[in-house]
């Protein structure tokens, strides 16, 4: 009886909507069409799925700790231009380049990071301004069209996996790039880094008082989500190749993703995991609506009912008081 | 009746950017006219244009065929001796609706190519243009701009959407100086010439039909558009949806994927968990590589497939030997504004309505296109018509 209640309460906690969520919407996948967990199926889904993933991970960072990151679909899309650009073809280029990627994702969220915590600009308006002067840049740079290819091996961890495996066919790398940055994240929200990041989110303040390194803190939150745009850029970059339309909207998406997975904006509340599950949600309800062969022109729509309902219903659970210790933020 | 129209479209355009936020112009064109919706019930369909492109596409055009972007079909050539100026001198302005699409990159280099010939052959003084950017508020207050500067001689206009620049041209028709309109049309045919390929329609039906012709009764197609409420995307949809109907094919879906690679391969590999696709249809080439390996990744053999005349899809339409077709939407017709413009200027006859050949590609010719095309990059179209320009090729490597 007891266990029942604490399923219950459970449930009715934020951050287990997404994973209800997550359920309902693979069982209608499934009611659908069975065949989607045959393992071919299921992994073709994980490798597709892993971009977003990641960038909710990183988006999880900076939201927690109370700010936004909304240039990181410029920074995918400048990424694979970059790329395509540097590599042109030649294979010998694919490592050098991966490290200019790397090194420009640092680079960029040192910027974003840098610009709200020294100079007190809000960071809705740096990483706006950080969207537009990457999608300008790029613009001028390339003059509005990519040129330039992306070398087979840049392609591998995006397209390519373990071939052959029984049952499953192939393990697609990015899934495994997915997991262990996954498991890096969750890992990380456990530190003291971690605990500082959702203090700052909860209150600036107190958490600044009792001796936390909060500037720091969200710096390396911005670099972190600089980072998993750069993971993102090579995974989607390697998935379909170059085209002038990469990484469009990915904010938006990742944003929902992480709201979705029951994280709070303004920061201090929230999963790292249930932020991922979020991204798996919106995944799947792409998929559930391909399946239903919903008219193309009616998915925004259905989508944003869902969502809305999903976030306002994680909402009134976080209003009504919970007499169990779930209330309190846990870091994991 | 109009107020619901406008609520559906800022719901629609809400939903739009809720789901994907996109970055690309959003269709504000809803003022297509009653007669549009009036005569089959579909929006994007009117008959007679349809007849008239698909009949177009037989016309022999008038001209030398090794430049196509001085061909026309049934020209009515109309005098402009009013136009006439004396010296070469002439100012030529151009308001661009926008370069951001790969299309529209290479046509404006192309053009730029062209202005210097007519430069160097003392045709054409000053050349002055503006970029708005997808935004009719901006290109209208640009063509303004233009016309009050009084230093024009000729006005070209390449407009972002159709209704809501015409008042801006007809504004400009009305200050005395010639205009030329080309690529999208107005609702007022006050400029000189309006410059374009036969159209939409018989871009969708070229695709169309060689599905038809190069699939068995039954065989099923997917097609793959990049977003809905643009006229001339619409139209390629629509003529397609006219053979389809008279034909045996299934058509599995329509699917928009804003012309994203991601976006289209993850489409495409969820159609094939699903089931066979024997053919491809696409409203616009964008992506369609990642559509092909999709096919590759998923260990199905290559489905028939049109594409458009964009490099990077005939690569590897020659790479893979598929049957393929690259229906396409004359990128040449960038080059006649401006000669257009000295046409005008010199008091010559011009056609008051400049309609372009449109020829797809089929692979008898595929290999000729690639190999003359060998140095350029892959978001390149093949019928750019520049290479007899002095830039050629360096201009449209470097971009």
């Amino acid at each position: 009886m007891t266990r029942a209640r604490e399923l219950l309460a459970r449930a009715t906690n934020p951050t287990a909507t997404v994973f209800i969520l997550l359920v309902l919407v693979f069982a209608a996948v499934f009611a659908m069409n069975p065949g989607f967990f045959a393992g071919p199926s299921l992994m073709a889904f994980l490798k597709q799925a892993a971009p977003l993933v990641i960038l909710a991970a990183g988006q999880y960072f900076v939201i927690v700790s109370g700010n936004f990151d909304l240039s990181v679909g410029a920074l995918v899309g400048a990424q694979v231009v970059i790329a395509a650009r540097l590599i042109d073809g030649e294979e010998s280029r694919t490592v050098p380049v991966l490290i200019v990627m790397a090194l420009f994702g640092i680079a960029v969220g040192l910027v974003n990071g840098l610009i709200t915590t020294a100079l007190k600009v809000q960071s809705f308006i740096t990483t706006l301004g950080m969207l537009l002067v990457l999608y300008g840049a790029i613009r001028l740079w390339t003059g509005g069209a990519p040129t330039g290819s992306l070398s087979e091996a840049f392609r591998v961890p995006g397209r390519m996996g373990i071939e052959d495996v029984p049952v499953l066919g192939q393990i697609p790398w990015a899934l495994l790039i997915m997991v262990a940055l996954g498991a890096g994240a969750v890992l990380l929200m456990r530190t003291r880094f971690g605990r500082i990041l959702l203090a700052a989110g909860d209150n600036e303040r107190a958490a600044a008082l009792s001796g936390a390194r909060v500037d720091t803190a969200r710096t390396l939150a911005f670099v972190l989500s600089g980072l998993s745009a750069t993971v993102a850029g090579v995974l989607i970059g390697g998935f379909a190749g170059v085209s002038a339309q990469v990484g469009d909207g990915l904010e938006f998406t990742v944003i929902t993703a992480v709201v979705l997975g029951g994280v709070v904006l303004g920061g201090g509340r929230g999963s790292v995991l249930a932020a991922m599950a979020g991204a798996l949600v919106i995944e799947g309800l792409f998929t559930l609506f391909n399946q239903m062969a919903l008219p193309a022109t009616l998915r925004p729509a259905v989508q944003g009912a869902i969502i809305i309902a999903a976030v306002a219903y994680a909402a009134r659970a976080r209003a009504r008081p919970v007499p169990t210790a779930t209330a309190t933020p846990t870091p994991s | 009746m109009r107020t619901t129209r406008i609520a559906a479209a800022a719901a629609a355009s809400l939903g739009i950017l809720l789901a994907t936020a996109c970055t690309t112009d959003a269709p504000t064109d809803e003022a297509d006219d009653a007669t549009t919706a009036a005569e089959s019930g579909d929006e994007w369909f009117v008959q007679a244009d349809y007849d008239e492109q698909l009949a177009q596409r037989d016309i022999e055009p008038e001209g030398d065929p090794a430049a196509p972007w001085l061909q026309a079909i049934e020209p009515e050539w109309i005098d402009t001796t009013e136009f006439a100026q004396e010296g070469g001198d002439a100012t030529v302005c151009f308001s661009n609706a926008s370069v951001s699409n790969p299309w529209r990159v290479t046509g404006w280099i192309t053009m730029q190519q062209q202005v210097e010939v007519l430069q160097a052959e003392g045709k054409i003084g000053e050349f002055r243009h503006s970029d708005a950017g997808d935004d009719d508020d901006q290109q209208i207050s640009d063509i303004q701009a233009f016309v009050d500067s009084g230093d024009c001689d000729a006005l070209i206009i390449s407009p972002s959407t159709t209704a809501t620049l015409t008042p801006a041209v007809e504004a400009a028709c009305e200050s005395g100086v010639p205009v030329i309109v080309f690529d999208r049309g107005v609702n007022t045919d006050c400029a000189v010439t309006f410059i374009h390929p036969i159209g939409g329609y018989a871009f969708g039906a070229d695709a169309a039909e060689f599905l038809v012709d190069n699939l068995e009764p039954g065989d099923k197609v997917l097609a793959l558009r990049i977003l809905p409420g643009v006229d001339v995307l619409e139209n390629r949809w629509a003529a397609a949806q006219e053979i389809f109907a008279d034909s045996e094919l299934e058509i599995l879906g329509n699917e928009f994927t804003g012309g994203d690679a991601a976006e289209i391969k993850n489409i495409v590999t969820q159609y094939l968990q699903r089931g066979d696709v024997d053919g491809i249809w696409m409203d616009a080439g964008d992506g369609a590589v990642a559509a092909i390996e999709a096919f590759e990744d998923a260990g199905k053999p290559y489905p028939v497939m049109t594409g458009e005349d964009e490099l990077s899809f005939m690569r590897k339409w020659q790479e893979t030997g598929m049957t393929a077709l690259a229906p396409v939407y004359s990128n040449f017709q960038w080059r006649t504004p401006v000669i257009a413009a000295t046409m005008i200027l010199a008091g010559e006859q011009v056609p008051s309505e400049w309609v372009l050949p449109q020829d797809p590609i089929t692979e008898a010719e595929r290999d000729q296109y690639l190999e003359v095309n060998a140095d350029m990059p892959s978001l390149h179209y093949a019928k750019f018509g520049g290479e007899d320009l002095p830039g050629f090729p360096e201009a449209w490597q470097d971009r």
